[in-house]
């Protein structure tokens, strides 16, 4: 782009090739032929974070299940902190999307007759979850990315990385972005964007998160003048592998594995989950919510009651009883992966599991059709915060939630873009302006610091920090620890002066993702003086509706500090109430 | 940290297409522990050793596809390949096979993306079916007819594996006929016929040897030579009909 102009201009440019990323390129491109559409990923689209999601999506279809159900159970799962008119449209239209995936080829496991089957899930009253196998995701993903390529008039960017939202005037017209291969800087115009980039597990140390879940979109829209909402409520998952953190899916206990301490007892009776039963319960014991499996976890351990491993504390997921027919047939990958990464085999082993970084309920704010306050500026899947999710995310409501408002965000940004004039002048000065950013502050400096130092330390802060329990003080520390962080960042050096695929210059901008997205979570973290859901303070241990049913908004002023601003909850019929668990 | 029994050696094939003329190696000592795989040193040498080495990777866990590269002469996802199994080492690490480097480990597959869409790998309707009559009925046997080629990860193992793609780039390769079979044998499709014409080309299934390097190579036993045979008698039966009947009879 040396000559200030832009690589290339199309209405809707989609930043991301996963679940969401993906559904909206697909339903922008049938939304309108003449539509220009393009997928722009910093990964081929194959690779995105969604390939990694095991056990299901769920959409009411089972006969017995009842939408009515599906919305009260996302709500008393969300603490009542989930917009309610979001979860009806959400929970409505996730049998359709599911279904369209079926059309597209994704090889869901089947009843006897043909139907598709539905297993148990935390949190889930009915049984209801979709699923293919333990791969899930992956079949997910690999379905639509095939379906996608029947649509060859949309462009792909596969293995750019954007560094910057083009805005003007409170309109988004395009990104700056680097072309991996090449390591050329290039500005692409667009009349709308939609984010779809995924989480950012990356901010802990711990996480079942890929390399890639670094926060981007939420980075890029937060700078472009997007607010950032209910970054406090990040989900520990109760089953990671201790090493590697690799997720053992929850299906694993949908299809009845236990959870035991170092006593071989079923402690999660000791937390008002319910009383143990040999085979699943639904909304009990096992199948109870992510947030109170984790919470119940750390009590363990400070009774004692846990086991000590290399790697932290652990307890033990028993799927002994099962039987290999059973897992063979439904949690093939959980085997896989006990055997290769723990060397144990489920079926007549204990697997060693403790509380992992699994998945951020916050994000980027928008409306029920993905658009924030940012005109023409879309967000869908674990980027967005719509929000369906509240305070914790039931599993297997985060699949179809991909596919629900990646199909929304991208048929309303058809419908923005049809409307929308081209980019004014003033966006090309700022794209030479990122130009020179990348050129001279990044690849061209000497830095002091190394990337991966303040990496390790962004995420020590952030699990001492801002972990399953939190306090004032220590939220506070951490944003203390941050923004020294922040200022040993500017002095970053890139070693690596290589032009093509230059992977430390992406780790450096991706760290700089990183800490403005953790400073977000311990903004909203010191400011919500209650206990909600994922966000647990031990100085204030009681959920307060009087003050805190409401979401919160951080904002980036000009300056680059953060302001907090409050917007209520919707509540439609569902007044908010106890979340009752096995009982 | 726990399980250290020394360290390894780790000959890292290295290519910087601005500054080096051809390609070179690099050795780094890493830590031998038995937890660790491949990728992790690799990541232990780019986090403390030297930024500079680039390699793809992502979700750790065998199942993105990003890490393949040959170790010690056979292409494997590092995620996958334990330091140990090769101890005492050195262990070499070099970029895929059969395809263009483009920097240290990093080689572009855009010959294979750009040959995917060719052997159409979606659901082939003559007629289809809304959303609203609700789900294609599929019987476990009938999904289990083609599970084996869905779980191909596009990992690119079995072209750095295949001496047919080596010699002849044109060729359609591994992945890409295994999943055009994943759809063929899919109760929901009928687009054998559109894929086979593409297949029974002179770059397509023809250009197998039977190798069966493939398969072995396959992180996910997908079999793609098993696919690959499966087409050849697709396409000789064709072929022995087309001298028998005219074309309009087919």
């Amino acid at each position: 782009m040396s000559d200030g102009g832009f690589t290339a201009t199309h209405d809707v440019l989609v930043i991301g090739g996963g679940g969401a990323g993906l559904r909206a390129a697909i339903a922008l491109a049938d939304a309108d032929p003449v539509l220009d559409v393009a997928v722009m990923s910093k990964v081929y689209p194959m690779r995105s974070h969604t390939v990694s999601a095991e056990g299901g999506a769920a959409g009411v279809i089972a006969e017995g299940d009842t939408v009515e159900e599906h919305i009260y159970d996302t709500i008393s799962g969300s603490d009542w902190l989930g917009d309610q008119d979001a979860i009806e449209m959400f929970v409505d239209e996730a049998p359709r999307e599911l279904l369209r995936l079926e059309h597209w080829g994704c090889p869901w496991s089947r009843q006897p007759d043909g139907h598709v089957a539905v297993r148990a899930f935390g949190g889930m009253k009915k049984m209801r979850t979709w699923f293919a196998a333990d791969k899930t995701g992956f079949h997910m993903l690999h379905a639509l990315y095939q379906t996608s390529l029947k649509h060859d008039d949309v462009t792909r960017y596969d293995e750019w990385f954007v560094t910057r939202l083009l805005v003007d005037d409170g309109r988004v017209h395009g990104v700056v972005a680097v072309e991996l291969m090449t390591g050329r800087i290039r500005a692409v115009a667009a009349k709308a964007v939609v984010l779809a980039t995924g989480g950012c597990g990356k901010v802990f140390p711990f996480t079942t998160n890929a390399n890639i879940n670094t926060g981007d979109g939420m980075a890029l829209a937060y700078r472009a003048g997007a607010p950032l909402k209910d970054m406090e409520f990040v989900q520990y998952h109760p089953t990671g592998l201790p090493f590697t953190g690799i997720l053992i899916t929850e299906a694993a206990r949908a299809e009845g594995g236990w959870l035991l301490n170092k006593d071989g007892y079923r402690y999660l009776q000791d937390y008002d989950l319910g009383t143990p039963s040999p085979t699943p319960v639904l909304r009990s014991m096992e199948l109870g919510p992510r947030d109170r499996l984790s919470q119940a976890f750390v009590h363990e351990v400070e009774k004692g009651r846990t086991l000590d491993s290399p790697y932290g504390p652990i307890v033990h997921l028993d799927l002994r009883h099962l039987g290999a027919k059973v897992i063979d047939a439904k949690l093939p990958f959980v085997r896989e992966l006990c055997q290769k990464y723990e060397r144990i085999d489920p079926v007549t082993e204990l697997v060693p599991v403790r509380p992992v970084v699994h998945y951020m309920m916050g994000g980027v704010h928008t409306d029920l059709d993905g658009a924030t306050p940012v005109a023409g500026l879309y967000a869908a899947g674990e980027t967005a915060c719509v929000s369906i999710n509240g305070a914790n995310r039931l599993g297997s409501n985060s699949l179809p939630e991909c596919l629900v408002f990646g199909a929304r965000a991208g048929r309303a940004a058809a419908e923005y873009a049809a409307t929308a004039g081209p980019a004014p002048a003033a966006v090309a000065a700022q794209a030479a302006d990122e130009e020179r950013r990348l050129e001279h502050d990044l690849l061209g400096r000497a830095g002091t610091e190394r990337v991966s130092a303040i990496r390790t330390e962004m995420q020590s802060t952030m699990e001492e920090s801002a972990g399953i329990y939190r306090t004032g003080p220590s939220l506070a520390k951490g944003a203390d620890t941050l923004a020294e962080l922040q200022q040993r960042m500017a002095r970053v050096g890139v070693a690596d002066r290589s032009r093509s695929f230059n992977t430390e210059l992406v780790a450096a901008l991706e760290l700089a993702n990183l800490l403005d997205v953790a400073e977000c979570i311990l903004r909203s973290g010191l400011q919500r003086q209650e206990s909600r859901g994922a966000h647990q303070r031990t100085d204030f241990p009681a959920r307060d509706d009087e003050t805190f049913l409401t979401h919160l908004l951080v904002h980036r002023e000009p300056d680059g500090s953060s302001r907090v601003e409050r917007l209520p909850v919707t509540i439609t019929r569902w007044k908010p109430g106890e979340r009752v668990y096995g009982r | 940290m726990p399980d250290e029994a020394g360290t390894i050696g780790l000959r890292v094939a290295r290519y910087r297409p601005d500054t080096d003329s051809e390609p070179g190696w690099q050795e780094y000592d890493v830590p031998l522990r038995r937890e660790w795989t491949v990728l992790d040193a690799l990541n232990h040498v780019k986090n403390e050793v030297d930024p500079t080495l680039s390699f793809r990777w992502s979700c750790r866990m065998g199942i993105c596809g990003s890490c393949g590269m040959d170790v010690d002469g056979t292409p494997r996802l590092t995620c996958g390949t334990f330091l140990a199994d090769f101890a005492p080492g050195p262990i070499r690490v070099e970029p895929l096979s059969n395809f263009p480097v483009v920097r240290d480990l990093v080689v572009d597959i855009d010959d294979f993306i750009q040959k995917l869409p060719r052997v159409k790998p979606w659901i082939i309707r003559d007629e289809e079916k809304s959303v609203d009559e609700g789900e294609y009925l599929q019987s476990p046997e009938e999904l289990d007819a083609y599970k084996q080629f869905s779980m191909c990860i596009n990992c690119m193992l079995c072209y750095a594996a295949c001496p047919v793609y080596g010699l002849d780039p044109d060729f359609v390769g591994p992945a890409a006929i295994a999943l055009a079979e994943r759809y063929d044998l899919d109760s929901r499709d009928q687009g054998a016929r559109e894929r086979l014409d593409v297949l029974i080309e002179h770059e397509g299934v023809w250009g197998c040897t039977f190798v069966g390097e493939c398969t072995r190579v396959c992180p996910k036993h997908v079999d793609p030579a098993g696919a690959i045979q499966r087409y050849k008698l697709k396409a000789a039966r064709e072929s022995v009909k087309a001298l028998l009947l005219p074309r309009g009879a087919r």
